[in-house]
């Protein structure tokens, strides 16, 4: 009974998203309020109704009804509560319905609290949000349903894939799905506007905050899926150039290209059609990385089972939404009028050579991962692109846009001043050459080494700089730099704080990628490898039973300098029901390094192949996303900013410094 | 400066950006690409020695040697050719005889001499590639069904997991430091 109620509850939602979509529409073409006036409560019932729709998947879940054949194939009655949950979008049909889930519950917040938007506006963003909604409703219902039954309902479910049975898959994917049908907002705003076909810097003010949130947890969801990645896969990569994570980076280096584009437009009303067309180009992109995900034409651990038909209705989404969009925008933007004027020196230029080398470097990653593609369509040639090609145009096109970020927040608005800009980012310089000396002095290596941690440190040091001349560090008697602290809007906060995140996440990397030691064989009870500065004593080995695997360990003890300070127990579990293996690493941190044990196979002669790494300031890069986000955190909670923050009076607006 | 010198610099700016963003894609491709052949390929094609390449296709039954220190040869066969893959390192969970398997490596005489070796987190799993390959060789229906009937008995298509961490990759021993 529940399932039904679940598939009838899509339904509705299906017809409220219809309505959601037409009506306001209608009421916008003929200046009827009233009609425009139906899209806030039809927005806020679809997400009751695929709320219960997705609350009762759950409950189908969670008691293991394995007459659902959704259930059956990826439920195990002897799973923890915690991966039966997990297991409703460990798979097609459920994540599609998280993904309308997350698209309702966006919908649903702007009915709710965006209370200072015009009304046509408002109408007209949720109504563009119930087109993209009724698309998805369809693919599902069509396609892809969660509740379908089985005839002969199985005794036990096949269990959930064993790599997913893990934590990760609790927070990896709801953030992600946040961050990508999150520029969904965006791309609405943006649509929405071409409509009406008015645009100003009140638009970029009001779509600001969504741009943030879905930045936020986009980065937030991509950052835990390398985590989960670092330590499931068992070989101590973090990022692996795949298509499908490449098909989440792409809408985040669009999104984040947006994000200071529309600063432009809400300080400066310039690059409005920009501005309009990156918010297109940024969900166009997610939509991309969902079709690329989910059509399997791709083989990825993260494409499901492939149903042409179900490539096929996406790729019809795709075009009608990419295709549609982009006509809009071709017919609509001329009429927008022209922004302000600027130098090329100056912040706006800085934030355009931003989305220059942003939109430029997704442009890589775009090829990069469609190339292939393309290629087999056309000739039949299959070749693969993997991490030298993104290695060889990703990382040449960062690094310019690296030494510029501190230069950006320092310039000042419509002309800036390069060299009073350098001269105070003197100290920023001489950390990064001090930096770079220590780094030659103390590691060696490579390279490229010294010169990345010298950038990290001037991306650091630049972010701090400009903190401290906006509040006016020592320069000014304490007081009022501690006045002008507490005056500073928290966007200007925000931005320092991400930045400096990206120079932390800059040092991880550079750490991990420069300073990896590697030792990779075979050991028996006894043996002692040497990693690094490190001793890795092989103790014994466990044979244990797990509730749906065996699994067998390994204790190692490790020392250094003689000094036992540590034991680790890696592990290799074996899942009956699914007749497959997964490794589960042993992590020791030292510092902000990690020190990482995995197993390989069980040889006949009983030893056991070890695979163990050194790996120093790995956990920075995870730190730095973590702290971008922060960032992100502050800017959104800026006053000006905030959702449902009334509206500025008049004399505020004006007295506003122009940050 | 006028409102067309602006705009001027402006895209000049961008258009060098983008010259150079072509210049490094065109290079990449240039270096980095590597072409996947079945055993097929690679005996028809005439393949010289010293190419870089991706081998595909089955890992024939009872061709595994282990040897010291992780060393391991194995067969890689299409059905209607064999070519010997060698391997120092860990293999991926998955590997298994009359599985699916996709090596990367230089082709000597001998055979492959592997850098990587890659399966996938799933039993069911048939790269694409390898798929492809052999059904042109024909074997598609019998080695598979041979060689996945045994193992799964249940008729149902594959599914494969969800979001989450991508293909298993085996890194080999020898290539030391850098892993990124």
């Amino acid at each position: 009974m529940i399932p039904e109620l679940g598939h009838y509850a899509l339904v509705l939602a299906l017809a409220l998203a219809l309505a959601q979509a037409i009506v306001p529409l209608v009421g916008v073409r003929t200046g009827d309020a009233a009609l425009i006036a139906v899209a806030k409560p039809t927005a806020l019932a679809q997400f009751l109704f695929v709320g219960l729709s997705f609350a009762a998947l759950t409950a189908s879940y969670v008691v293991s009804d394995f007459s659902v054949e959704n259930v059956a194939a990826n439920s195990h009655s002897a799973m923890p509560l915690v991966y039966k949950i997990t297991s409703v979008w460990g798979n097609h049909e459920g994540s599609m319905l998280l993904w309308v889930l997350i698209l309702a519950l966006f919908g649903a917040l702007l009915a709710a609290f965006a209370r200072n938007l015009p009304a046509a506006l408002h109408g007209a963003i949720l109504a563009v949000q119930a087109i993209v909604a009724t698309a998805f409703y369809l693919f599902i219902l069509l396609t892809s349903n969660p509740f379908a039954r089985l005839a002969q309902p199985p005794l036990e479910g096949r269990d959930l894939n064993p790599i997913l049975q893990d934590i990760g898959l609790a927070i990896h994917p709801p953030l992600l799905y946040v961050g990508y049908v999150g520029f969904s907002m965006a791309f609405s705003f943006a649509a929405a506007a071409l409509l009406i076909g008015r645009i100003d810097a009140a638009w970029a003010r009001w779509v600001r905050p969504w741009i943030l949130v879905a930045w936020i947890f986009l980065t937030l969801g991509i950052a835990m899926g390398s985590y989960w990645a670092y330590y499931e896969l068992g070989w101590g990569g973090w990022w692996f150039w795949d298509p499908v994570e490449n098909a989440s980076l792409m809408p985040w280096l669009a999104g984040t290209a947006l994000l200071h584009s529309a600063l432009v437009m809400e300080k400066r009303e310039a690059l409005k059609v920009w501005t309009i067309l990156l918010a297109i180009l940024t969900f166009s992109l997610s939509l991309i990385g969902t079709f690329l995900v989910r059509s399997g034409v791709l083989t990825s651990v993260h494409s499901f089972a492939t149903d042409p038909a179900r490539g096929v209705f996406i790729l019809m989404i795709l075009v009608l939404f990419i295709g549609g969009s982009l006509t809009l925008f071709a017919w609509r933007a001329p009429m927008l009028r022209q922004g302000g004027l600027f130098a090329p020196v100056s912040r706006e230029g800085s934030l355009v050579f931003n989305n220059l080398f942003l939109t430029t470097a997704c442009a890589t990653v775009f090829v990069g991962t469609l190339y292939p593609l393309a290629l087999e369509a056309l000739t039949g040639a299959k070749i693969s692109v993997g991490a030298p090609f993104f290695n060889m145009t990703f990382g040449p096109l960062m690094v310019p846009l690296l030494i510029a970020v501190p230069f950006g927040p320092l310039l000042a608005w419509k002309r800036g001043d390069l060299l009073g800009v350098a001269q105070r980012l003197m100290a920023a310089s001489g950390a990064a050459i001090l930096a770079l000396v220590v780094t030659i002095a103390v590691a060696g290596g490579p390279v490229l080494a010294p010169l990345g941690i010298g950038l990290g440190v001037f991306v650091i040091v630049g972010a701090a700089t400009d903190l401290a001349e906006r509040i006016a560090l020592f320069r000014a008697p304490a007081g009022t730099t501690l006045r002008r602290a507490a005056g500073l809007p928290r966007s200007a906060w925000g931005t320092a704080v991400a930045h400096a995140g990206l120079g932390v996440m800059l040092l991880g990397i550079v750490g991990e990628s420069q300073w990896n030691i590697e030792r990779i064989t075979a050991m028996k009870a006894g043996d002692v490898a040497t990693v690094g500065r490190y001793e890795l004593a092989f103790d014994g080995l466990d044979q244990r039973e797990g509730g749906n695997y065996r699994e067998l360990v390994v204790r190692f003890s490790v020392r250094e300098g003689g000094v036992r300070i540590a034991t680790l127990a890696p592990s290799k579990r074996a899942f009956t029901h699914r007749d497959m293996a997964t490794t589960e690493a042993a992590l020791m941190r030292h510092g902000v390094g990690q020190l990482y044990v995995s197993l390989g196979d069980l040889n006949p002669d009983g030893s056991v192949a070890v695979r163990a790494y050194d790996k120093p300031l790995v956990l920075l890069i995870w730190i730095g996303t973590l702290v971008m986000a922060i960032g992100g955190g502050l800017s959104l909670s800026d006053r000006r900013l905030r959702v449902g923050a009334p509206r500025p009076s008049k004399a505020r607006l004006a007295a506003q410094p122009a940050e | 400066m006028t409102r067309k010198q602006r705009r001027f610099a402006l895209i000049a700016g961008g258009v060098a950006v983008l010259a150079v963003a072509v210049g490094l894609v065109l290079n990449a491709l240039n270096d980095s690409i590597v072409f996947f052949n079945s055993p097929t390929d690679v005996v028809e094609k005439k393949v010289q020695p010293g190419t870089r390449l991706r081998i595909g296709g089955l890992v024939a039954p009872g061709s595994v040697e282990r040897g010291e220190n992780l060393a391991v040869r194995f067969q890689v066969t299409d059905g209607a050719n064999t070519i010997t893959v060698a391997y120092k390192g860990i293999l991926p969970d998955l590997f298994r005889e009359g599985q699916g398997v996709i090596a990367e490596g230089v082709l000597d005489t001998a055979g492959v001499k592997a850098d990587s070796v890659l399966a996938k987190h799933d039993e069911k799993y048939m790269p694409r590639e390898v798929a492809d390959a052999l059904k042109k060789q024909g074997h598609w229906q019998s080695d598979y069904d041979k060689g996945q009937g045994a193992a799964t008995p249940a008729s149902t298509p594959a599914q494969a997991p969800a979001p989450g961490p991508q293909s298993s990759v085996a890194k080999p021993a020898s290539t030391g430091a850098a892993t990124q």
